[in-house]
């Protein structure tokens, strides 16, 4: 009898010990003071091999160093990030899209570093800063990289087909319907709903402008003239049977642009990197054009994607704003770390210094039939039109990828879509309290 | 005797039993579940733009949470697809799996271990990727089933959209389930005294007549257990059609009732009314296998 309540209490004090081991591994990640030794900051990011980057700047100032730590890239680190500064283990840097700031500084994540970054406005383009400012007088994270949108189209397939690559959306959708003429088994491209994005990017460049602040009220213009626009070229598209309705990023969707079954796809600079892993047969046979316009003549593109690097307000509470800001600015605008993010992370920086020449004088590999990629990039990306960015993106998005799904697959009304993505944006900001119009 | 009774060790042994699981249950179970219950009663409220430090804060939000997640269509919808799905599922899988385990309970059968095995191992593979692998097969343009089909001059059937989809979902969850469901059968029915299948040999009757007279009534518990079981997991169906998602346009964020938690938690960033949407679920789900226990109890009583 004796040795079983013995072993029991010993049962129960392991239970306990295993415990405390789990109790205590949260709390070891404190940074030390700011007067002991050198300050320790840690990064969340997704980009690929920022370590390395980060290791550059750790050799040459022994008394800030940045470690990496990698995540996930898009929606779940917002909030990942938002559930960690509310128990106060935010990191001290945080790489986020454009499209976030707003939740982010809505949710008192991202500190306001206008101060330490007096000075970089004049590295960036103007809309691509303003998306950092949310058009006040803070600054909340300075600027990495760029996605401006282009045309991607089969240079062989074009020309078999006797095609003209695109200047509008008038002559894309001719050109989509001449395909399916001559060949029905293929499609000029595809509509996905599956990724809001490049939809959003899309209305940017037709002027829609989604969330705009007035005093104290947000104004939603996501249903507005110029989105109704877009979603009903690209809903009658579909109708019509010009184009495929199914959504991107399948292995159905990668094996068509593999085999040549759609032969152009609107995307952002970093489509490169898609094409080889996607489609590694078609290497040498894709060539970059701009964006069609709605109106000849015009050269306007929208983005899809690009992200920044912010201070959290975590380390602005442990006196590291300084610090943290400086490697925020030297990462994204110091020549040879922007090299350095080109050649390790293959990223389009958003200095815009570093758009052409310097590690992006060569094109990407899987574009060697075409020398002056980047130049073509840098001229596309010259004229991006401004995004305007709310505090609930998340909510819109998800809205677009189930209401435009619906609408795809019956080939149905796509500007009911969009009228259905305005309304669930608009009745979640008045849930929250927001005051709103539109 | 008496007095080993009074000794004070002898009346605490019982409680440091009990502590691991006391204290485990608490933290990691009991906590938890409460937290949930707390923030489903709290809202946050925004002031002016709501960007800047302290824009928000959390208030008391009283049932409104509880009000909007009955309320909205869509958790409604949602509960009746995931019906739909396991009124397709539940009854094909356990009859796949009574069969098979009588099948393999035959007394001539050959490989038994090894079917036993084969038919378990599914089970092995996690419902994710499960669910990826067929996601493959159920796209035509790059699945071989359907590279033969078009071969033979079929045309295949679609299943990623309308109701080809719950029957691809089904598909799925059988492929998973059945081993395991055959495992529980066929154990209880290897507990099935012999002496009862050698007198129904004696009185003349076959082996189908075994089967249908002396092995299924006698398997009954098991198969009321199994049935509860799949009750419950097709309730918290998940995986399967969050994995195959991104594949189709006909599957929305709010396809079953726990995806819809997971998109108001996780995607739109509202834990308070995705907690509040989980409460109601778990009570849905209390309730239903409850009654479900109860009807089974009662039957069972007045039979005997």
């Amino acid at each position: 009898m004796h040795r079983r309540l013995a072993l029991a209490t010993a049962a129960t004090l392991c239970g306990a010990l295993a415990l405390t081991a789990c109790g205590s591994s949260g709390s070891g990640s404190d940074a030390a003071g700011p007067a002991a030794g050198p300050v320790k900051l840690t990064f969340w990011s997704w980009t690929p091999n920022m370590d390395k980057v980060a290791a550059i700047w750790n050799a040459a100032h022994p008394d800030i160093q940045v470690s990496v730590q990698k995540q996930a890239s898009g929606d779940d680190l917002v909030t990942k990030t938002i559930t960690a500064a509310k128990a106060g283990n935010a990191p001290d840097l945080l790489q986020a899209e454009y499209q976030a700031l707003p939740t982010l500084v809505s949710n008192d994540v991202l500190a306001d570093i206008a101060k330490q970054t007096a000075g970089t406005k004049d590295r960036f383009a103007a809309g691509v800063w303003q998306q950092v400012t949310l058009g006040s007088d803070a600054v909340y994270a300075v600027p990495e990289d760029t996605a401006p949108l282009a045309l991607y189209y089969r240079q062989d397939l074009f020309q078999q087909y006797g095609l003209k690559v695109p200047t509008t959306w008038a002559e894309f959708a001719d050109a989509a319907r001449q395909l399916k003429q001559k060949d029905p088994a293929k499609a000029l491209t595809t509509f996905s709903a599956n990724d809001s994005g490049l939809f959003a990017g899309l209305a940017q460049q037709a002027g829609a402008k989604w969330w705009t602040s007035s005093g104290e009220t947000w104004k939603v213009g996501i249903d507005d003239a110029a989105g109704k626009k877009v979603a009903d070229f690209w809903g009658g598209l579909v109708k019509e049977g010009a184009i495929d309705n199914q959504p991107m990023y399948t292995p159905a969707w990668s094996k068509a642009l593999n085999d040549g079954s759609q032969i152009a796809w609107v995307s952002a600079v970093w489509a490169p990197g898609v094409f080889t892993s996607s489609a590694p047969d078609t290497k040498g046979k894709w060539a970059i054009a701009p964006l069609p316009q709605w109106n000849a003549g015009e050269s306007v593109t929208g983005s899809w994607g690009g992200s920044t690097t912010g201070v959290t307000t975590g380390a602005a509470k442990a006196g590291h704003a300084d610090a943290a800001a400086q490697f925020a600015t030297w990462l994204n605008t110091d020549p040879e770390a922007v090299a350095a993010l080109v050649k390790e992370a293959g990223i389009y920086p958003a200095a815009t210094a570093a758009q052409s020449g310097g590690a992006l004088a060569a094109a990407p590999e899987f574009f060697a039939n075409q020398p002056d990629f980047y130049t073509q990039a840098a001229a596309i990306a010259k004229n991006t039109a401004p995004a305007a960015w709310g505090p609930n993106v998340n909510v819109a998005y998800s809205t677009f990828k189930d209401a435009f799904g619906k609408a795809a697959q019956e080939k149905g009304d796509f500007s009911a879509a969009l009228t259905a993505m305005q309304q669930a944006t608009v009745a979640d900001l008045k849930k929250n309290g927001f005051k709103t119009e539109g | 005797m008496a007095s080993h009774q009074s000794r004070p060790s002898r009346r605490l042994a019982p409680y440091a039993f009990l502590s691991p699981a006391v204290v485990l249950f608490a933290l990691f179970f009991a906590l938890p579940i409460g937290y949930a219950l707390y923030l489903s009663f709290r809202s946050v409220q925004v002031k002016g733009l709501g960007l800047g430090s302290h824009a928000r804060t959390e208030v008391w939000a009283g049932l409104s949470n509880y009000a909007s997640a009955i309320s909205d269509p869509e958790l409604l919808a949602g509960s009746g697809r995931t019906l739909l799905y396991g009124a397709l599922l539940v009854p094909a899988m356990l009859g796949a799996a009574l069969l098979l385990a009588l099948l393999l309970d035959t007394p001539r059968v050959r490989l038994g271990a090894l079917s036993r095995l084969a038919i378990f191992l599914p089970y092995a593979v996690p419902g994710i990727v499960a669910s990826l692998l067929w996601g493959f097969l159920y796209l035509p343009t790059v699945s071989p089933g359907y590279f033969l089909l078009d071969r033979a001059g079929l045309g295949g059937p679609d299943l990623l959209h309308g109701n080809g989809l719950f029957v691809a979902l089904a598909n799925i969850a059988v492929w998973g389930g059945t081993g395991f469901n055959m495992i529980v059968i066929y154990t209880s029915l290897r507990a099935v005294p012999a002496e009862l299948y050698e007198a129904a040999r004696l009185d003349g009757a076959s082996e189908l007549q075994i089967a249908l007279r002396i092995k299924i009534p006698m398997v009954l518990p098991s198969l009321v257990l199994t049935f509860f079981f799949s009750m419950i997991a097709t309730l918290q169906v998940f995986s399967e059609p969050m994995t195959l998602k991104p594949l189709t346009n006909s599957m929305n964020s709010t396809w079953s009732p726990l995806m819809k938690v997971y998109r108001d938690a996780f995607v739109q960033g509202d834990i308070h009314s995705a907690a509040a949407t989980s409460v109601v679920i778990a009570a849905a789900t209390l309730v239903l296998s409850f009654s479900f226990l109860k009807l089974v109890n009662n039957r069972s009583d007045g039979g005997s």
